[in-house]
């Protein structure tokens, strides 16, 4: 069976188990996404709004956070969330609320570094209207974060990417359980470590159109949004 | 920082039911096999009790359940789980299966490991040949039996030809069949296997090969939170007389794949067909 067949087979047989995983891993990662969107978003913002010392260094900190080793992510959510640990009382390792975490930590620094980049030249023109209508912090930050939006959204698109792709983290904090944390990217592992390789590759190119169509359905709402706003 | 935690895990948590279970650490060997997709459900349809495989090396399964994060281990070293009985965090042992680990290499064999009178000669063949020998060095059962058998062999493997991959049993084969090189693997892996390429068995038997699985129940005084209720149906429940007739009529390729030997009153079948130097035992 060549690749193709093979994707073309697992996805018309209606596998009620590959159904179940690519719901888990869209359920995850889009959990995270929007978890670390509301918390990374207004920090990002207010990194631009607010001069304060030591300001630089957290731009440079949370830039180089974006290259955090999912791996690393997955270990340190471990030893917090592990009975042995200061959070094990919760029971959540092995669970998918460990995984949302794991890949939460993993994007706030993607959501807050690229949704800098993008509130900054919106900053610079707003900054003398700011000024003049005595807008408080928090309605400069929606201000700033509202017009700075399709910049938001490239921000978040990137944060999903990372977190549907990485595997390092949530094989550890998840730990593949079939039927509860097994997602795209720990099938393809577990299958590859079985030597199906052509199965494992027919998952990736599924998990690639998975992504490919998330990022359109976004996009697509960016283009709405704007012709919208031209037409007004 | 961990407020924040708590509070992105309570928003996390909302977005799933609690799922209330069984944890068993175990190995990927057994669950490469597909042994656990065979008699899990069997389990589960009788107990009610849902059981989730985590499915590591047998060390990391064994730290696993040091740290309280699992209900009950089923691992294949038995040094390591006498050890673990030994420090009090494992309570009760039980014999479950055995199956045995195969000597696989290339086709045409540059070490002459096929020629080989004990798995001693075969280390000592691939050694003094310096073929390429991929090692899971991931402190798994499979890999510390392998250290044990350079040991009895009077070797200590070095150079260029012992590759440590540092993975699971799956990817080390993945990396000797693309190397043409000679590994150790538990049969039921290897039978499975999808990708042997020029891999083939090239020695196998004996009783230094024997692979035994144990079921290690933990101490509830040391371990108060954990599922003990569970844990004690799936141990009574593996080895009983239903639990051990799934084990031995799971095959694959119409090979079975774990012989089961918690019981004398074996199913038929078991019986007849353990492979010889398994039922020797």
């Amino acid at each position: 069976m060549t690749t193709m067949e093979a994707v073309w087979h697992l996805l018309l047989s209606g596998d009620a188990e590959l159904w179940a995983i690519i719901a888990l891993s869209l359920k995850v990662s889009l959990t995270a996404v929007a978890l670390a969107t509301l918390i990374g978003a207004p920090l990002g913002a207010a990194l631009v709004l607010f001069r304060f010392p030591g300001r630089g260094l957290l731009i440079v900190i949370s830039s180089s956070l974006m290259a955090l080793p999912p791996v690393v992510v997955g270990l340190f959510v471990y030893l917090l969330l592990s009975r042995a640990g200061p959070l094990g009382s919760f029971g959540l390792l092995f669970t998918p609320q460990a995984m949302v975490v794991a890949q939460t930590i993993l994007i706030i620094p993607i959501i807050i570094a690229l949704t800098r980049e993008a509130v900054e030249p919106v900053y610079r023109d707003y900054r003398e209207f700011l000024l003049s209508v005595e807008a408080g912090p928090w309605m400069s930050l929606k201000t700033l974060l509202w017009d700075a939006r399709f910049g938001v959204i490239t921000a978040v698109l990137a944060g999903f990417g990372r977190a549907i792709a990485e595997v390092g983290a949530v094989i550890i904090v998840g730990g593949n359980i079939a039927g509860l944390t097994r997602v795209m990217t720990t099938t393809i592992a577990l299958e590859t470590s079985k030597g199906n390789l052509e199965l494992a590759l027919a998952l990736g190119i599924i998990l690639i159109a998975l992504a490919f169509l998330v990022n359109a359905a976004m996009q697509a709402v960016a283009q709405i949004g704007r012709r919208y706003q031209v037409a007004r | 920082m961990t407020r924040l935690l708590m509070v992105l895990m309570l928003l996390a948590g909302s977005a799933f039911a609690d799922p209330g279970r069984l944890v068993l650490a175990s190995t990927t060997s057994t669950q490469n096999s597909g042994l656990y997709g065979h008699i899990l459900p069997i389990f589960e349809e009788q107990s009610g009790v849902q059981v989730d495989v985590v499915a590591v090396g047998t060390g990391q399964a064994l730290r696993i359940a040091r740290n309280g994060d699992a209900d009950l281990v089923l691992v294949h070293h038995r040094p390591s789980e006498d050890a673990f009985l030994a420090s009090g965090d494992g309570f009760q042992r039980f014999d479950v299966m055995v199956n045995d680990f195969v000597l696989v290499g290339p086709h045409n064999d540059p070490a002459s490991v096929r020629q080989a009178l004990s798995v001693e000669d075969a280390m000592r063949r691939i050694s003094r040949t310096a073929s390429p020998f991929v090692s899971r060095g991931d402190d798994s059962g499979t890999h510390l039996r392998e250290t044990e058998l350079w040991a009895s062999a009077g070797l200590s493997p070095q150079g260029e030809w012992y590759l440590d991959t540092g993975s699971g049993m799956g990817a080390s084969l993945n990396v000797a069949a693309s190397l043409d090189a000679y590994t150790l693997s538990d049969r039921g892996t290897w039978i499975s296997f999808g990708n042997k390429g020029d891999l083939e068995v090239v020695f196998e038997g004996g009783e230094a090969l024997l692979n035994p699985y144990g079921l290690i129940l933990l101490d509830p005084q040391r371990f108060p939170h954990l599922n003990h209720k569970g844990a004690i149906r799936f141990a009574e429940w593996i080895t009983s007389r239903d639990g051990q007739a799934a084990i031995a009529s799971y095959q694959k390729d119409g090979i079975f794949l774990f012989c089961p030997v918690a019981t004398l009153d074996l199913p038929e079948r078991a019986a007849g067909e353990c492979p010889a130097r398994l039922s020797e035992k």
